[in-house]
């Protein structure tokens, strides 16, 4: 586990060390959606926002 | 182990995706994830996948074209293109449950805004009023009267896209504060949830509560009946019961989320799922 600061708010935001590129991680302090875009050395990116035609 | 590989098709890695990931890594699977932000799409060269893919990416667009571009290459896709483009559609949908006689809500579908106006005069009030397109209750709105239909028809007229013209108004369900959602894997329902909101939409993205349904035939048979009208694969029915008690499909979700069934059922629904897609092709 290490820790990544928030792109948005710049708080330490807990990778886990099975994280896996494309995967989404919520920040505890801002709530943002974050996507890994890197995990060695673990990167994280704002995650898209949700288009009109996503979903199940 | 497996000599086949399997293309787990995604732009995002969602808790479904990771036990589907976990699922094929323990039956020692050859895998990989291919996100489609990357594709870059050469018609009639050599395939971009082999073996077969699992199609999970949450963007209906990008979800279609890459199923129809590794189909033109020979791989194998679960869901395939045609079940996307039907689950992805309302309309499309709705004309496939017609012509499979599967039942489902009095659904018109209309072109234009004093269309879709007449349409609810038609089904009567309250209406339900769907885009074609769209997920997880989005834009779906229950019209109590005329005055209210006109109002927020004339709203999605001014959204940009042709899309956003056609429109399915629906009888709308006095249901039970629930619905049921029913996951199919090749053409056997394997699990069933109650979803329970006090909301009228029920969905599980809108907070709705999931709880332990019971399979019984008749909801195990208007599933895989309304899973068989859209050429079946890994779907998720959703089924509607009036205070009745009568069952009818809703829509069919080509790219199904069931972490929240997986809480209510002791199947292993990513495993389910693998075992299907390998004996696609094996």
């Amino acid at each position: 586990m290490s820790t990544v600061a928030c792109p948005d708010c710049a708080a330490d935001v807990p990778v886990p060390g099975e994280a896996l590129v494309s995967e989404i991680l919520v920040c505890r302090e801002c709530d943002s959606e974050l996507e890994v875009v890197g995990v060695d050395p673990p990167l994280l990116a704002r995650a898209p926002e949700v288009e009109e035609d996503w979903g199940e | 182990m497996s000599d086949v590989d399997v293309a787990l098709v995604a732009s995002r890695i969602r808790a479904e995706e990771r036990a589907l990931l976990e699922a094929l890594r323990a039956r020692g699977v050859r895998h990989h994830v291919l996100d489609p932000r990357e594709l870059i799409i050469e018609p009639n060269r050599s395939p971009i996948v082999d073996g077969v893919a699992l199609i999970r990416e949450i963007s209906l667009t990008s979800a279609r074209y890459t199923a129809r571009a590794l189909e033109a290459t020979g791989t194998v896709t679960v869901n395939n293109s045609s079940v996307i483009e039907m689950c992805g559609d309302k309309a499309l949908t709705a004309l496939a449950f017609a012509r499979h006689g599967v039942a489902t809500p009095r659904t018109l579908v209309t072109l234009s805004q004093p269309a879709a106006v007449q349409a609810c005069d038609e089904i009567g009030y309250p209406a339900v009023i769907k885009p074609v397109v769209g997920s997880w209750g989005r834009l779906v709105a229950r019209v109590p009267d005329q005055e209210t239909a006109t109002d927020l028809l004339e709203h999605r007229s001014q959204l940009p896209g042709p899309q956003h013209r056609v429109t399915c108004v629906q009888d709308w369900v006095d249901k039970p504060g629930r619905d049921i959602r029913v996951l199919i894997v090749g053409d056997q329902p394997v699990a069933a949830m109650y979803r329970r909101s006090e909301h009228w939409r029920t969905n599980a993205a809108l907070g709705a509560e999931p709880a332990p349904c019971r399979l019984t035939s008749d909801l195990a048979k208007l599933a895989t009946d309304a899973a068989r009208a859209v050429g079946s694969g890994v779907l998720g029915v959703d089924v509607v019961e009036d205070n009745d008690g009568r069952l009818m499909a809703l829509e069919v979700n080509h790219g199904t989320e069931f972490r929240a069934l997986q809480s209510v059922t002791d199947v292993d629904l990513a495993d389910a799922i693998v075992a299907h897609v390998l004996g696609l092709v094996e």
